[in-house]
């Protein structure tokens, strides 16, 4: 379980954090969503034991960031946005090298490492020099070396950013897999379509303030009130647009000359809308569809965060 | 004892040194320089007839110079080993990962230390055949050549805790050595100068010499000072004389070494990582 109480990183007068409040109980996958900037990185770094909080405490199954660093080390695998790797060390010598400094015996290296090659897809690279590995592989790489110690919790900072979609699949693959065998994992990403299809729960984060935190269905009910909805019609669209302006409900209507097609915004009920298609249908619009877009991650994301600027 | 001797980074550090050609080319050109100044001195002694002679004292004026040489690398490699120990894994982005780790900040960074450590003892040993050229002609006792390789190792020890300090505590390599190699040209001229100028003073002042604690001290922790006093002991008297401290060089040396050794370890070992606990 991680418990993150009144977090505040503040560098002069700028807040990276700005009292952050948030528990996540085992097993949960958190998905951490926000711009740059906003205090993902910042958050996770505390986390991590890298970075000291101005005031506030993060408690990782039970051991304060502060008070007990070195243990909390012990029970988190973490993963940068940005990291680095040793050019003349092979794959397999690069996990060696990490598996020891957990204090994991010789013994048992030899069975874990293959073992997490395996995991990665990486077992045919694992006497090449680490440098030589593509980014998505040096990515995966550093993912099984955040699992040597077997953590209970997996901190991944942006582990999709710069892969191709290949590698990107490859990678929530892996982390479908994780999320399987019971890991708590906070993760960060820009690709929120990938975080809403694995998450338990996303969290938005904007100027180092939580904005929303919940299940991907509770942040899209917080935007409930309007629903976007598009027809697509035959004949004239401009009488169309007249018409769904006019009703009370109906709010920035758009014409898709190209597409034939209008969109607005709809604060009504079910009721009202069944209603509102059959005046339609009664007014000679000619309707090939009339449907409700599905607002996605990345909506919900642009539409919390624009109302907390 | 048994995490010493199985400390990740110190093997990591190892391995990665000698898998570089760079390491290799170091040697060989350490080799080079002091084959170069051995086989010219001796050619040079001889008159290039190949059958001269070769007295003790011309022998004993080698081993100086050998050791003055010596010196004068270990100075000057320590702090190239050691002053991009922490902050080129900054740079290259892998500290981060290597703090998360179980490791302890002292595990870390003695495994940094000891690497380089290691690499110039070993350029030490490899040098030792060709110091071992003097034995050949007498006039120096492998005791001497025990002691003065003794006082290599604190001098290198003490350097190169000091490049690790200025490692961690500062973010860019190039800055941590400049500030290195600024402490070790402090250390190996600057002290000398001092020692000379406060005796100097001290003379003019007081007409006859007066005790100068501050000058037997720079003197003391001067290691060209140091070399002299232990491969020529009457330079040891000539000190004291000027200063009228009456305590061994080596000893105020050893002293002084350990201290910064123990200091600058200290110092890393608290500032590698950052203090959680404090309350800004």
């Amino acid at each position: 379980m991680i418990e993150i109480k009144g977090l505040t990183k503040k560098y002069g007068s700028f807040f990276a954090l700005n009292d952050l409040n948030l528990t996540l109980q085992e097993g949960t996958v958190f998905g951490f969503v926000g711009a740059n900037g906003a205090g993902k990185s910042t958050t996770f770094s505390i986390l991590a034991t890298l970075l000291q909080p101005t005031s506030g405490d993060a408690i990782v199954n039970g051991k304060s960031v502060r008070t007990d660093a070195s243990e909390v080390r012990k029970q988190i695998g973490y993963m940068p946005d940005f990291f680095g790797v040793y050019d003349q060390l092979k794959a397999n010598e690069y996990l060696d090298f990490y598996g020891a400094s957990y204090g994991i015996s010789e013994a048992e290296r030899k069975v874990l490492i293959p073992q997490l090659l395996e995991l990665v897809n990486l077992t045919h690279k694992r006497y090449e020099y680490v440098d030589l590995l593509s980014r998505g592989m040096k990515q995966r790489l550093c993912l099984a070396r955040a699992l040597i110690h077997d953590p209970k919790v997996l901190i991944l900072d942006e582990p999709a950013s710069g892969l191709d979609p290949r590698a990107r699949v490859e990678m929530r693959d892996i982390l479908k897999q994780l999320k399987g065998m019971g890991k708590t994992i906070l993760i960060s990403s820009h690709i929120l379509p990938e975080l809403a299809e694995m998450c338990d729960e996303i969290g938005v984060i904007d100027g180092g303030r939580l904005i929303a935190h919940g299940s991907v269905a509770d942040i899209q009910a917080q935007l409930a009130g309007e629903r976007h909805i598009t027809v697509k019609v035959k004949g004239l669209l401009e009488n169309v647009a007249t018409f769904f302006e006019e009703d009370p409900f109906v709010s920035s209507v758009e014409l898709h000359t190209d597409k034939n097609s209008v969109t607005f915004n709809y604060r009504g009920t079910d009721d009202d809308q069944i209603d509102l298609l059959k005046k339609a249908m009664d007014h000679s619009i000619r309707i090939i569809s009339f449907a409700e877009t599905e607002t996605d991650l990345e909506d919900v994301f642009m539409e919390i965060t624009k109302g907390a600027k | 004892m048994k995490q010493v001797f199985s400390n990740p980074v110190l093997v990591k550090e190892i391995k990665l040194r000698f898998r570089s050609p760079k390491s290799f080319v170091g040697i060989l050109f350490y080799l080079i320089a002091m084959c170069i100044f051995v086989f010219g001195f001796i050619l040079l002694t001889t008159q290039f007839t190949g059958t001269g002679y070769f007295r003790p004292e011309e022998s004993f004026f080698m081993f100086a110079m050998l050791t003055y040489i010596q010196l004068g690398l270990i100075l000057f490699i320590t702090p190239g080993l050691t002053a991009g120990a922490i902050s080129s894994e900054r740079e290259k982005q892998t500290l981060n990962i290597l703090l998360t780790t179980a490791q302890t900040s002292f595990q870390i960074i003695s495994g940094k230390l000891t690497s380089s450590i290691a690499f110039l003892l070993l350029l030490l040993i490899a040098g030792l055949p060709i110091y071992s050229m003097v034995f050949l002609f007498g006039g120096v006792s492998p005791g001497q050549l025990g002691i003065i390789f003794l006082f290599f190792f604190l001098t290198m020890l003490a350097i190169g805790s000091i490049g690790i300090m200025y490692s961690t505590i500062i973010r860019k390599t190039i800055v941590s050595m400049i500030a290195t190699y600024g402490t070790m040209i402090f250390l190996s001229a600057v002290t000398g100068f001092i020692y000379l100028v406060i005796t100097g003073m001290n003379s003019m002042v007081a007409g006859s010499i007066a005790s100068s604690p501050f000058g037997h001290f720079f003197a003391s922790i001067n290691p060209v000072v140091l070399v002299l006093t232990l491969i020529s002991p009457g330079s040891d008297t000539f000190i004291t004389d000027t200063t009228k401290v009456d305590f061994p060089i080596w000893a105020g040396y050893a002293i002084f070494y350990i201290c910064i050794t123990v200091i600058s370890i200290f110092i890393s070992v608290k500032k590698l990582r950052v203090n959680m606990k404090r309350t800004k």
